[in-house]
């Protein structure tokens, strides 16, 4: 089986230790993922912005970028909702009918759970990861693609995990793409409540398969000193014993120095009443 | 009643007064998480919803798209039955129908049932135009109109308001427009629907004509169909003389047979109830028993555009249940009168633009207030592909601006976005550029996110708007396309450059 790696722009650009822990898991488990250096985006930010004039080009260049692989698995599950849902779309409004042909012919593009547990059939990846983790299931992965307990089955494999309950799990965090800066302030509000359910669990990492979403919980923990870092599930189950001692237990000393319970709550509090700067 | 929305401005500035009222988000947070708990409760216990949903949205899907035929026929059947069948292009002429048919009766009030058509078509302030006072009898709506306020929901109006304040509203409201407030009024729910009771009672009582809307119209027999809590709607199709219902001409069903699924789809999505109180049917006039004058004013006022939308049409199967306001995470903390229009939420934010068109600022920025979630298509009882069409509906936005003289700067960015992703060589030089400020930012930059990761700090121009409450990951010295080249994929790794490990 020919895989790909469809990091997407934002790990490509912003994260690129997901995509590396994307490949260090694929081979651990016997996939030699390639990584066809044509690829870029999967098109979600014009399309989901109402640019599908725009996106025309870029789905061209990911059919091609792809073409002759047997699957796709990306590190996002709102990638491959966008490559699953909406390439057709984008496909049709360029009245292109060889477009629309590729399209409906390129291959299949998983999300990395799906792919994990559907196509390699394991939910023991072999993973270790010693931390309290608290997990959100993004909108896209649990609605647009319906990856249900896939990310749990998975983490619940890890050794030395303690998985904490997400109260709220399933409501969206707020970022939405391009509705985090159209609509600022509804989405730092949305974030902030589910920042402050993060923070309920006590957990000291929150995982999440899709960057974007950390980004902005991440940056809004972080603004709180909340003491709380984000890491993307494929890190998580990238992580094997013989790299637990790189993995940082511990913040930098003037973080910690700064994080005193009235800042934070002054902060929060600032935050949900919408204050943004 | 002078409150309108008229003149709102656009999403996001309406939103940002809306966030800062600490009552209203308090009010909204406890009742749509009441709401949807119970909704959540009595839907699973329903063991084939999802095909009672299919059922619902296909009978919907059937009347509209034979729509002509079948208005046809709902005009036949309730001519045959004695009523009075009257045609609306929009909202000016409906009014204008039942404001002459309340003339005709030399009335100077009428009692309503609550209904959406009538607050989207403006009727009480056209009736108080000339003169003709409209009652509301739905306490919710009640609230709303004493408080010369606006409606925030579509099944609960008053849903921006709390005990207090609805005790409040009562007590200096009342007196002016009927009954008074007892004395004694406190804050308790019973006591304050009993308040309303007698200050509704005379007014039933009293008046001669009233209006409603319908939740259904059956085209095969001519009967309409009320769906309430309260009994106030029994009241009012019941006592007048004279009953006159406004009806968006999407109500439609082709058969008697068909309404089985909405109803039983109606009320666990709405109240969260397994059956609603009160299901009033009528078919035109009944000698002796009833209203002996009925009207029906069938509505287009935007229908017919939002039907030639191949991807929108969808929206007119909506059934009014609320359950994508109550779920929206969105409406959940801005409330609905941010949405500039009697449907607000999710709802809203796709009628709106399909009934009315672009080019209205206010109109234009709904299909951008949400994020995608997709929770609102998961509870639609007539699976509404709401993201779906809020997606077709930011294209026509965008669409709608091609021919701009002076483009967007968001049109620029996101030409110069599709123009880097249409080849990636562009891609990864616009990655080295920010590589090379990763690298600087993580060696003069103090702040570290959670984790060790230098942050890009706070941002200028619209960057700002994210780096207003959220930090921002500085860019990593090297993308992960230009790891893969130097390592041929981490075959040839030299030593491990992870971004989590922060500093050089
Ligand atoms: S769109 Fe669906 S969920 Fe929303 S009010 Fe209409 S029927 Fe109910």
């Amino acid at each position: 089986m020919k895989v790909a790696l469809m990091v997407t722009c934002v790990n490509d650009a912003m994260f690129p230790d997901t995509g590396k822990a994307v490949v260090r898991l694929l081979r651990r488990l016997g996939v030699d993922v390639e990584f066809p250096d044509g690829q870029t985006c999967c098109a979600q930010p014009m399309v989901n912005t109402g640019y599908l004039d725009e996106a025309v080009p870029v789905v061209r260049n990911y059919v091609d970028a792809f073409a002759g692989y047997d699957a796709v698995v990306t590190p996002s599950g709102s990638c491959a909702g966008s490559a699953r849902h909406q390439h057709g779309l984008v496909a049709r409004r360029s009245g292109d009918p060889a477009m629309e042909r590729a399209v409906a012919a390129a291959p299949p593009t998983y999300e990395l759970t799906e792919f994990l547990v559907d196509v390699l059939g394991v939910t023991d990846v072999g993973a270790y990861f010693p931390h309290r983790v608290t997990y959100h299931p993004t909108c896209h992965s649990l609605r647009m693609l319906g990856v249900g307990d896939r990310p749990r089955q998975l983490l619940e494999n890890v050794r030395g995990l303690r998985l904490a309950e997400l109260p709220g799990a399933a409501e969206c965090c707020g970022f939405g793409g391009t509705f985090a800066v159209k609509n600022a302030e509804t989405s730092v509000a949305m974030g902030s409540d589910k920042a402050r359910h993060v923070r309920e669990t006590g957990a000291e990492v929150l995982v999440a398969g899709d960057n974007s979403c950390l980004m902005h919980i991440g940056g809004l923990l972080s603004r709180q000193q909340a003491g709380v870092r984000v890491m993307h599930l494929a890190e998580v189950l990238a992580a094997t014993e013989d790299d637990a001692e790189q993995v940082p237990t511990e913040q930098p000393a003037d973080l910690a120095a700064q994080q005193s319970a009235g800042r934070t709550d002054a902060i929060q509090h600032g935050l949900e009443q919408g204050a943004t700067s | 009643m002078s409150a309108t929305f008229v003149g709102m401005p656009p999403f996001p500035t309406a939103a940002r007064q809306a966030l800062a009222d600490t009552q209203l988000r308090h009010n909204l947070a406890h009742a749509t998480g009441t709401i949807r708990a119970k909704r959540a409760k009595v839907v699973g216990e329903v063991e084939h919803w999802e095909d009672l949903r299919l059922a619902g949205a296909a009978v919907k899907a059937r009347a509209l798209a034979d729509l002509e035929t079948n208005l046809v026929r709902l005009e036949e059947s309730l001519t045959a039955q004695g009523a009075t069948v009257h045609w609306a292009r929009d909202a000016a002429e409906a009014c204008e129908v039942v404001a002459r048919v309340a003339r005709s009766h030399d009335v100077d009030e009428v009692v309503k049932v609550k209904s959406m058509a009538t607050q989207e078509i403006e009727l009480n302030e056209a009736l108080q135009a000339q003169g003709i006072a409209a009652w509301e009898t739905d306490l919710a709506e009640l609230i709303v109109q004493l408080g010369d306020d606006l409606p925030s929901h579509i099944l609960v109006p008053a849903i921006h308001r709390n005990r207090a304040e609805i005790r409040e509203i009562f007590r200096s409201k009342m007196s002016a427009a009927g009954k008074p407030a007892p004395d004694d009024l406190t804050d308790e729910p019973a006591v304050l629907a009993g308040a309303a009771r007698q200050h509704l009672r005379e007014k039933f009582l009293r008046a001669k004509v009233a209006v409603s809307g319908a939740n259904f119209a059956v085209a095969e027999t001519g009967t309409l169909v009320v769906v309430e809590s309260e009994g106030n709607g029994r009241m009012c199709l019941t006592l007048p003389e004279v009953l006159i219902s406004v009806v968006g001409i999407e109500k439609v069903v082709p058969t008697f047979a068909e309404l089985d699924p909405l109803l039983r789809l109606l009320p666990r999505s709405s109240t969260g109830e397994r059956m609603n109180p009160y299901t009033s049917m009528w078919t035109g006039v009944t000698p002796g028993d009833g209203p002996q004058e009925v009207h029906v004013v069938l509505v287009d006022n935007g229908r017919t555009r939002a039907l030639a939308d191949e991807v929108g049409r969808q929206a007119l199967r909506c059934i009014r249940c609320s359950a994508c306001l109550n779920v929206c995470p969105v409406y959940e903390r801005t409330g609905g009168h941010a949405y500039g229009s009697v449907y607000p939420g999710p709802i809203g934010a796709i009628l709106n633009p399909l009934m009315r068109g672009q080019g209205d600022p206010q109109v234009d920025s709904l299909p951008y207030a949400s994020s995608l979630c997709g929770a609102c298509f998961e509870v639609c009882p007539v699976r509404i592909d709401i993201p779906e069409v809020l997606v077709h509906l930011r294209s026509k936005v965008v669409d709608a601006h091609r021919e701009d003289r002076v483009p967007k700067a968001e049109a620029v960015a996101m030409k110069g976005t599709a123009w880097a992703f249409t080849d990636a060589r562009r891609l990864a030089a616009g990655e080295r550029l920010s590589g090379l400020a990763g690298r600087v930012l993580t060696r003069v930059g103090k702040a570290r996110l959670p984790g060790g990761r230098a942050t890009a700090g706070r941002l200028p121009g619209p960057g700002a708007a994210w780096t207003g409450a959220r930090d921002l990951p500085a860019p990593p010295r090297e993308s992960f396309r230009a790891w893969w080249r130097r390592t041929d994929g981490g075959r040839a790794e030299g030593p491990e450059q992870s971004e989590q490990k922060g500093g050089e």
